[in-house]
This record gives structure tokens, sequence and C-alpha cells, in this order.
């Protein structure tokens, strides 16, 4: 097994290589913004580190989020045409359920946070590092303080806003390694991994810029 | 001939995923999927809306452009992909495509510039374009004329709207006389039952200071609205045939005329016209007639590969590759406002020396 995962939902730029056991190399950068940029470098980093090509992967894993949706997409597209171009499966997994590996908390519940802009988090709560208990949603978080209070919390949306979350802490962002590992640990037990099919939880905003093609009823 | 080079196009600059093959100046394959439905409700083309439907689209359209061009991926000399300008978001979706694709397979990656591409598709309908050769660009999202000398090098911007785009105008006429979507087919059609001199409509930018090649289609727009509703207020009949006429006589006249004379002044003997109002009849017979009687070849493609295609992107590629141009780097990024004097973007380093190493060999 050699597995490429990646993950843009988050500020971080992460990819990693897993051989079913470890992770064997790994890259992470933090820029909110220039995710187009740096995740197709990062794959090249991450294979010569290893002294791979891309054509040994057996599989690509990517993390579906929830997340900015152009950021997100940076990554879906990416592992949808990887998985085009050598013929391997694509398998999706949660950003957050990455996060909550990467958290290593083996006894919960606790909450995992991500920064989802516009003064809202993307959030689910955790009983262990490996068993998600609510589907992934986007709010306030006033609107969940009561829901969450008392739990321990891991993002940065959780680590943004201290007065819902007053125990947060590290890790911050995704992690492809982690994100791989939970990928590889599934797959040895024999479970199916979904498709990557991109969580964004909110309907696009219907706004149309001025001065662009303009499209009216038939 | 099999020695030219096999590109594959993708083109994700608005509404449309478009997916084109080429070998060289031959088309194989202009593979589409639009999202044009999903906005109509919005009355425009909503950006995160095209943008999902892309990441949807791409994979499926990729696949049923390479079945029907009839080769394998593996063949394929080269990717291009629009790099801009358009839509940010939905250029991104693209752009990752592309250079995922590129990487997988081992071939270089070209990010072009989208209105290059309009012009460089008439080679995939007329041969190899003449050097120089004026373009006369009017869609939804552009109208613009554009002289180059090496569509892989050299372009550059005569004029362009300082409002609205010449399909834009269309658009909101027949919204004005009830017609429906899209404006330019139907205008088009009511016009050919009309009398274009019915109406004396303004011709924009056409004084003696005015920019000889600029272009302008509100002040148009806003004397046909005015017109209609006097007529509709005086409760008379709109004679919507001879309204449609008129008005798309003014814009035809002044695209053509300005195309012409830039053709005239820059002594170029060629013009192509693209972009989706290159399908007006109108358009196409008075810049036949102007362009014959000033000794000018016009080259109009067929209106599939006049809108937005993933085949006009594989042909500026084919170029490319053809032209010896220097590969994108893998950090090429989209970028909405690329300007139109930069044919595309070539790489700044090695970067593909460095990702050999990682390819199928
Ligand atoms: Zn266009």
């Amino acid at each position: 097994m050699l597995l490429l995962a990646l993950d843009t939902a988050t500020p971080a730029v992460t990819v990693a290589l897993h051989d079913g056991g470890d992770v064997i190399a790994s890259s992470s950068q933090v820029d909110a913004r220039r995710h187009g940029e740096l995740l197709l470098p990062a794959v090249d980093r991450v294979l010569a580190e290893a002294g791979l090509r891309l054509d040994a992967v057996t599989g690509i894993v990517v993390g579906v989020g929830p997340g900015p949706y152009t950021g997100l997409r940076v990554g879906l597209m990416t592992a949808d045409t990887f998985g085009l171009a050598l013929g391997v499966p694509v398998h999706g997994v949660c950003t957050l359920d990455g996060l909550a590996y990467a958290a290593d908390i083996e006894e919960g519940p606790f909450v995992v946070a991500t920064d989802a802009r516009r003064k809202e988090v993307y959030w689910a709560t955790y009983a262990d590092s490996r068993t998600r208990l609510t589907d992934p949603a986007v709010d306030r978080p006033a609107d969940i303080a009561e829901r969450v209070a008392g739990l321990p919390a891991v993002g940065a949306g959780a680590l943004l806003y201290p007065d819902t979350f007053p125990s947060a802490h590290e890790p911050e962002h995704a992690s492809a390694a982690a994100l791989a590992a939970l990928a590889a640990e599934r797959l040895a037990a024999g479970e199916e991994l979904p498709a990557p099919r991109p969580m964004y939880l909110r309907r696009p905003d219907a706004q149309v810029p001025k001065n662009y093609k303009v499209v009216t009823p038939k | 001939m099999a020695d030219e080079p096999l590109v594959l196009g993708i083109e994700t600059s608005c509404d449309e995923t478009g997916v084109g093959i080429v070998r060289g100046t031959t088309l194989l394959a202009d593979a589409i999927a639009s999202s044009v439905d999903e906005h109509a409700r919005f009355g425009g083309v909503v950006p995160e809306v095209a943008s999902r439907a892309h990441l949807e689209a791409m994979v499926p359209t990729i696949d049923r452009a390479l079945k029907e061009a009839g080769v394998s991926a593996r063949d394929l000399d080269g990717i291009a992909v629009t790099a801009g300008p358009g839509l940010a978001g939905a250029l991104l979706v693209g752009v990752s495509a592309a250079k995922a694709y590129a990487y997988a397979l081992g071939k270089p990656l070209y990010g072009v510039n989208h209105l290059a591409s309009h012009i460089c598709v008439d080679q995939l309908e007329h041969g190899a374009l003449p050097e120089p050769t004026m373009a006369l660009l009017v869609s939804g999202g552009h109208s613009s004329l554009l002289l180059s000398s090496d569509i892989t090098s050299d372009v550059r911007p005569m004029g362009a709207t300082i409002d609205d785009a010449a399909g834009e105008a269309f658009d909101k006429i027949a919204r004005v006389l009830n017609l429906g979507f899209p404006g330019g087919p139907v205008i088009d059609r009511y016009a050919k039952e009309g009398d274009p001199r019915a109406i004396a409509f303004p011709r924009g930018l056409t004084g003696p200071r005015d920019a000889a090649y600029d272009f302008s289609f509100s002040g148009l727009k806003t004397a046909v609205a005015r017109w209609i509703e006097a007529r509709r207020a005086a409760g008379e009949d709109v004679p919507v045939r001879d309204v449609a006429a008129s008005f798309q006589e003014a814009v035809v006249d002044v695209l053509t005329r300005k195309a012409v004379r830039a053709c005239r002044d820059e002594g170029v003997d060629h013009l192509m016209i693209g972009g989706g109002v290159a399908a007006n009849s109108r358009l196409r017979v008075l810049a036949q007639e102007r362009c014959e009687a000033a000794g000018i070849r016009l080259r109009v493609p067929r209106p599939k590969l006049c809108t937005d295609n993933g085949a006009m992107v594989a042909a500026l590629g084919a170029e490319m590759v053809a032209r010896n141009r220097v590969p994108s780097s893998w950090d090429l990024s989209a970028d909405s406002s690329l300007p139109v004097t930069d044919p595309h973007v070539p790489g700044h380093d090695h970067v593909h020396e460095v990702g050999k190493e990682n390819l199928y060999s």
C-alpha cells in the first residue's frame, strides 16, 4: 500500500505519503491564500523526499472538508485528476476526522472546530480520536456554546473563539500525515472509504458580480 | 499529420467546463458541460455555482473528450489550461485539474490566456493564422480589438469596450422587448424581418475625437430602452422587428467599422471575429461586405468554436508546443485579471526538470 494524502480544507496545504505502516514523507505549509500554487510543488517535494514516483501510489486520500470552498476544491480537483490519470482509487475522509486523529485523544468527548470565516466554525464532536459523534456542522460559536460547554477542543476554530472554547489547544490545522494514517487504518480494517464529495455545508452565495455574463430565466 | 503536437486543453473561466483535444491545427474533440441552467434564476453567472459545477464535471468531461478523439492520455504532448482572465474560483478548478493531469502523465503544462485562445481557435477552422492577424472578440464577457503578430508571444490591445460587452447589450435589449434569453439569437431572428434603417439609434464612440478603436454600448442600450418605453407610454405598439433590426445594425455597424479601420490603419489584410456574438448573421454579412470593399480577408470560425470551449485552449497549447515556448511551472496559479498581452504564463525556473524525476519515463 502506498497512499498519497492531501488536504486543503484549512489554511494548511498538507501532503503526506504513507506506506501502510508509517508516514514516509510529509509537507505542511500554512498559507490560506495560496493553496492552488503550493499544492503541486508540495506533492513533488514529498515524492522526491521519499525517492518515489507518483505512479507508485496505490491510492489517493483527500480531505473533503468542511472548509472554505475555493481552497477545498484545489485538493479535491487535484485528487480526482490524479485518480483519473493513474487509474487508482480516490478516498474521501472528513477533514475534521483527520484533525481528531491528529489530536490523539484517548478519551473524549471532545470537539474539533475549524475556521469557517464569517464568524462561524465548522465543527463536530468526538468520543475519541477515531470516533465521531455528530455530523459536521457550521455554526456561530455562541450558538453552540451550550452544547460544547466543558469539552476540550482542538483546531483553529476553537483557538479563535476562547469564549466558547476556553480549553482549546493544538493541533490547529489539518495534517495529511494524520489523514493518511487514519485512512490506512480504516482500509487495513477492510472498511470502504467514501468517494470524495466536497462537504460545503452552506449553499452558494447567489451574488452575481457586476459586468459579468448575463443569464436570465428562459 | 502525426508529428504535430497532440494537446488537451481545459477551459473553466466562466460557466462552461470545456475539454478539447487537437493535433496541431486539427480538431479531434470538443467536449463541453455547461452550468448555464443553474445560473438562470439568478439572472447571471454566480461564481460559486460555476465553481462547484466545474469540480463535478471535470473528470467526466476529460473522459468524454479522450473517447471522442480516440486517443490515449499517454500519447498527449502537452496539457493546456486557461490561466486567466475570468472568474478566480472557476479558473482555479481548471488550473488544479490541468496541473494534476500534466504532472501525473509526465507532460508539459501550459497556462494560457483566454482571449488569445479565442483568436487561436480559428486555426482549427481555417488553418494557420496569418501574421499579423487583427481580431475582433465579441461576447457576453468581452468586446476587444486585438492585433497579434504571433499568437504565442505577441498580442496587442487596440481597443476594448469602456462599459458593457456587446453580448450584454443584446441580452438586455431582448429583456426590454420581452424576447427571453439568450438575447443574441432571438434579436437576430426578429431583425431579419425588420428594417435596420427604421430608427436611427446612436453609434457610440464614433465622433472625430473619440478613441478610434474603443467601444461603448451603454448609451445605445439606454437609447433603445427609452425609445421603447416612450412608445409604450403613448399606448402605441412597439415595432419589435424594426427595433431589433435597428438596434442590431447600430451594434454591428460600429463593430465592423472600427475593426476594418484598425486593419487599414495597421496595414493588416486579415480580420478574424470570435466570441459568442460572432454567430450574429448580420455581423457576418456586414463584416464580409466591408472587408471585401477594403480588400481584407475575413475569417470567422463556426459558432461552437466562437463560444467558450476547451478546443480553443488546446489550439493555443498546440501552438505553444510547436513553437517551443517555455512550459508553465507546477506553481502556476489562476490569474483572474491576466493581461491580454500575456498569451501564456511561462515558468520562472526549472521546476519542470526537477519534476521529471517523478514522472513516467
Ligand atoms: Zn470567452
